[in-house]
């Protein structure tokens, strides 16, 4: 079954062979992929939040919907394109354009599937790859990042200008903790190109214990399961889609960095979100999920699952669970403040990402030695772990004063304050007025609204 | 088209996509370096400086180090412009050059100066790499071009590189040692202790009197009275001091005839 895998498994070599016919089909496909994705993804995350709200969704245009986006892209070219006057013009109107090309460029590098025939010639369903596909990607989103971060100065007022300072510390921030934790699937992969990423990912890594080879699982979602978490966090971070949508806060920034587009720029700016979403939940499913690989029972008993053309139906359902990840995440959780933002990802992300590229160095390395050495090199650690967990001092809660207590240790002269134990004792006013009055009408019900 | 590709090519003579691709991109990263001297925004000059660094990324890889170009586009124009941008962002967007010369004609001599400098440069260069031929590019790359760099810094160079690191490390640490004032958490106040110092003795909880404001005046600068006809100065902001009102400021306003 691994030579059939081998079989199906691009190489660097088999990329850059092909006729321009076919570089140009590749290449509409994956750009026509972007927007398709978007007209699609805008109406499944509408229908997806109204089905978690309790309430229908989009229903109106089309079946289900599902031409709600169609409509709304078309109102929006037929908008008036609006243009401040303190707006910086050139640069105000190359901002969409770049925010949506660094979005779609990224899809460029993204395996779609394994070695196809296509009109007789053999080749990869992917535009290209190159020996360091997955930095493109990077460098894609960190170009993105200028989009955003020029269309909020280019507006000329202070809510984009804010949003657009939020969202250029944002993705710099969350990228680095991006970066760190595809370093772990570099070290696993020992590559940085795509489809050797999804080639590592095929075979099940055989570990030996105690003499028997246990075959552990190839996703590196599970083998590197915190680099998978945090880089997924570092995605939602990155493509600023809520709980990280800082840069766009209605509640406190209008829109933020889009807030004086309008028409068919703004509908370049919400395009190349939707893209970026779906970029990168094509990137977590390439490093992380096995790529275009059908999950693991599935293989067990369908041995052409991997071949062909139907490799694409498991990519794209993988990539469908993400999205619905991301619109489950909005639908669900607040916008965090922008300094418990920061510090999560600086403060929390940032140090487990190293502590964890450590610990995986120490393992490859461990791997390497000889069986002595191997105790030693697991103990000497560990037995220094558990003496620092140990011997590490204790800080305890001191006893919280009662109310009373407080009360009593406040200096003469004090604001005067009600009775602690809340009782307010009756007003003498009242009492006098009930008790003095003649009773108006005996046989009517007694007057109850004074006291 | 791919790194593989680039890679034979720039072992042996130029091809022709090579050429194609450096006769477009270098006018370009040419024009970004004279834009990024001659605007006068702040913002486009660096853009402008973008569009330069992300040439040089191309090429870069076009020399078969595709490695280093990404990291050029990642890491230069990526992070460190961004940064750029983010300060000038805040210095403000009317923030332009003055085209007041305080030196007189330092201008044409600066001209001349640069264009000696390049012609300097170019035909040392051009007369020092006449004839020579690369050599040991594909042994650089055998393994791979990241594995190749990676195998260099962690065994030849990892003391340089370590200083490096370290040396940049000092001075990000000193900048927030400089710039970053931390309070302790037993010195915030929380809204427990904010109450307490309020209701603390000595000091009066209520709002702060309003400033006088009169049929006569309506200056923030006029102090209320208290019921017994004494001025009271905690009506006043702090930074006006309290003062008698003038003859002008007493006479009733608008009732003059």
């Amino acid at each position: 079954m691994s030579t059939l895998y081998l079989a199906q498994d691009p190489t660097l070599a088999d990329f850059g062979r092909d006729p321009w016919w076919l570089v140009l089909i590749k290449i509409v496909f994956a750009f026509a992929f972007g927007l398709v994705a978007t007209l699609l993804g805008v109406w499944f995350e509408r229908k997806v939040v109204g089905w978690m709200q309790v309430r229908p969704g989009p229903n109106v245009v089309g079946p289900f919907g599902l031409l709600q986006t169609l409509a709304d892209g078309l109102k929006m070219a037929f908008k008036e394109d609006i243009l401040p006057k303190k707006a910086d013009k050139v640069v105000y109107f190359f901002a969409p354009t770049i925010s949506v090309i660094s979005a779609v460029t990224a899809l460029s590098v993204i395996p779609f599937g394994p070695m196809v025939s296509i009109f007789g010639h053999r080749t990869p369903l992917q535009v290209t790859d190159v020996s360091v596909a997955v930095l493109v990607v990077l460098a894609c989103s960190s170009m993105g990042i200028y989009g955003i971060v020029l269309g909020g100065w280019a507006s000329g007022s202070t809510y984009p200008l804010l949003g657009g300072l939020r969202s250029s510390a944002q993705m710099i921030s969350y990228e680095v903790a991006m970066g760190l934790s595809i370093v772990a699937v570099f070290m696993t992969a020992g590559t940085m190109s795509t489809s050797g990423i999804v080639a590592a990912q095929a075979d099940a890594t055989r570990l030996t214990i105690f003499g028997t080879e246990i075959p552990a699982p190839g996703w590196y979602a599970i083998l590197l399961l915190p680099s998978f978490i945090i880089f997924f966090i570092a995605t939602v971070g990155e493509t600023n889609r809520a709980p990280f949508d800082l840069p766009e806060a209605e509640s406190e920034l209008v829109a933020g960095f889009m807030t004086e587009y309008s028409s068919l720029k703004f509908a370049l700016f919400m395009l190349s979100e939707y893209v970026a979403m779906v970029t990168m939940s094509a990137v977590t499913v390439t490093l992380f999920l096995g790529g275009w690989r059908a999950p693991a029972p599935i293989t067990t008993f369908w041995a052409g699952a991997n071949s062909g053309w139907w490799p694409m139906l498991w990519f794209f359902g993988k990539v469908l669970i993400l999205v619905f990840v991301f619109v489950w995440l909005r639908g669900t959780l607040p916008r965090l403040r922008y300094d418990q933002f920061m510090r999560f990802g600086w403060k929390v992300l940032l140090p487990i990402n190293l502590v964890w590229i450590l610990v995986l160095s120490g393992f490859r390395k461990v791997q390497d030695l000889d069986t002595p050495a191997r105790y030693l090199a697991v103990g000497i650690p560990a037995g220094l772990l558990l003496l620092a967990a140990l011997l590490w001092p204790t800080r305890r809660p001191q006893p919280k004063p009662t109310v009373q207590e407080q009360v009593n240790a406040r200096p003469h002269g004090s604001f005067p304050l009600p009775p602690m134990d809340l009782q307010v004792p009756p007003s003498p006013r009242t009492r006098r007025l009930v008790a003095e009055r003649e009773p108006a009408n005996i046989g009517a019900a007694p007057v109850e609204k004074e006291v | 088209m791919t790194g593989g590709q680039a890679v034979l090519a720039a072992t042996g003579a130029v091809t022709g996509g090579e050429a194609v691709t450096f006769w477009i991109l270098a006018p370009l990263a040419l024009v970004g370096a004279i834009g990024m001297v001659w605007a006068r925004n702040a913002v486009h000059s660096a853009l402008w400086l973008v569009l330069t660094m992300l040439c040089l990324g191309v090429f870069y890889v076009l020399q078969a180090g595709p490695f280093i170009g990404m990291v050029q586009i990642i890491v230069y124009t990526g992070a460190i412009m961004m940064l750029f941008l983010f300060v000038l962002m805040l210095v403000g967007r009317d923030a332009s050059d003055s085209l007041i010369e305080t030196l007189r004609g330092q201008r044409p001599v600066a001209v001349l100066l640069g264009l000696g400098f390049a012609g300097l440069v170019g035909t040392g260069l051009y007369r020092a790499l006449q004839g020579s031929t690369p050599v040991g590019l594909e042994q650089a790359n055998a393994e791979g071009n990241v594995q190749g760099i990676a195998r260099l810094l962690f065994t030849k160079y990892v003391f340089a590189f370590e200083l490096t690191s370290a040396l940049l490390i000092t001075a990000a640490v000193g900048a927030m040692v400089l710039a970053h004032v931390e309070r302790r958490k037993a010195d915030k106040m929380d809204q427990i202790a904010t109450m307490k110092a309020r209701f603390a003795p000595g000091n009066y909880p209520g709002p702060k009197p309003g400033p006088g404001v009169y049929a006569t005046s309506s200056s923030v600068a006029t102090p209320a009275r208290l019921p017994d006809g004494r001025l009271t100065e905690r009506s006043v902001p702090e930074i006006l001091p309290t003062r008698e009102l003038s003859e002008s400021e007493t006479t009733l306003k608008g009732t003059e005839k």
